[in-house]
């Protein structure tokens, strides 16, 4: 496997969907090819790094200020269009 | 190298009930689905729209929205990827409005000189969240997402940050399985190369690395 190919691979492999017989001659062009396994680890790291950062929380009393706006909103239109 | 985990999605079992329920005019379950879904649709807003105001606009308008169209809703897709596709045209709609001057498109097809294999490979230090504060941590995430292309934040954002499947990305931007394969790749390379510049191992005194 040539690095460009093992970047076109690269989402699938980190996600989890790629075939037996390419995953295999993926993770042996990782064995030896040093940048293809540091941008496969970096890669995974942002991945990780971005769901467990938990950016823009949605404070409680905004929450419940924006829950109250939503709800009082419905209620003023009698239910869902009918069509 | 192990694949990276996907998050567990809620508990569906029970979600066609409270649509069901919320199509009768039972506002109190439709509560209970603005409370299961409402800080992913802020947390969505936000990474799309970059304005906090904006994003609690998205909230309000994607669900009051999702409540008066309910009945289009036909259960073929889950619930919160229907509701998914309601918020994204909502925040792109800001978006369009806030930066006139471009037009933004999820069709936007950005090409950079990241998208080809990254011209330097740096390793990361063993710990990069240890290098910053937390406030420093969540400032340099901000600001390198931020320079991402709408089109590809948007595809980032849905499939690893809020565990969607490619499928349903796919689904809630009426895009190609292909055209979310190709920007989430992009996406997540060009992530991975502007967080380098900050997480990237320093130089040891002996010229290692």
């Amino acid at each position: 496997m040539k690095c460009s190919e093992f970047l076109q691979e690269l989402t699938n492999y980190l996600d989890g969907v790629i075939d037996a017989r390419t995953k295999s001659e993926l993770e042996d062009h990782l064995a030896w090819c040093h940048n293809c396994y540091v941008v496969c680890d970096t890669t995974k790291k942002t991945i990780e790094i971005y769901r467990d950062s938990q950016l823009y929380p949605l404070p409680e009393d905004l929450r419940t200020r924006l829950r109250t706006a939503i709800i009082s909103k419905c209620q003023a239109r009698k239910g869902p269009k009918q069509v | 190298m192990s694949a990276i985990q996907q998050k567990v999605s809620e508990p569906v079992s029970d979600e066609l009930a409270l649509v069901q329920a919320a199509k009768g005019g039972d506002v109190g379950a439709f509560e209970e689905l603005v409370r299961r879904y409402d800080r992913n649709v802020f947390r969505i807003a936000q990474h799309i729209t970059q304005n906090r105001e904006d994003a609690e606009d998205v909230v309000q308008d994607a669900f009051l929205k999702a409540y008066s169209n309910l009945e289009q809703f036909q259960g073929q897709s889950k619930f919160y990827t229907w509701l998914v596709r309601i918020a994204v045209n909502e925040a792109l709609m800001k978006l369009r409005r806030r930066r006139p001057e471009r037009m933004v498109s999820l069709d936007e097809d950005v090409k950079t000189e990241e998208d080809s294999l990254p011209r330097e490979v740096a390793d990361w230090s063993p710990n990069p969240e240890q290098q910053y504060s937390q406030a420093e941590l969540r400032d340099i995430l901000t600001r390198t997402i931020q320079g991402l292309p709408p089109s590809f934040r948007t595809v980032f954002v849905l499939r690893d940050v809020e565990g969607l499947s490619t499928e349903e990305t796919a689904d809630a931007l009426e895009l190609s399985i292909p055209a979310v394969k190709s920007r989430l790749l992009r996406a997540r390379l060009q992530l991975r190369d502007r967080l380098s510049r900050y997480f990237q191992k320093r130089e040891s005194g002996d010229g290692k690395q």
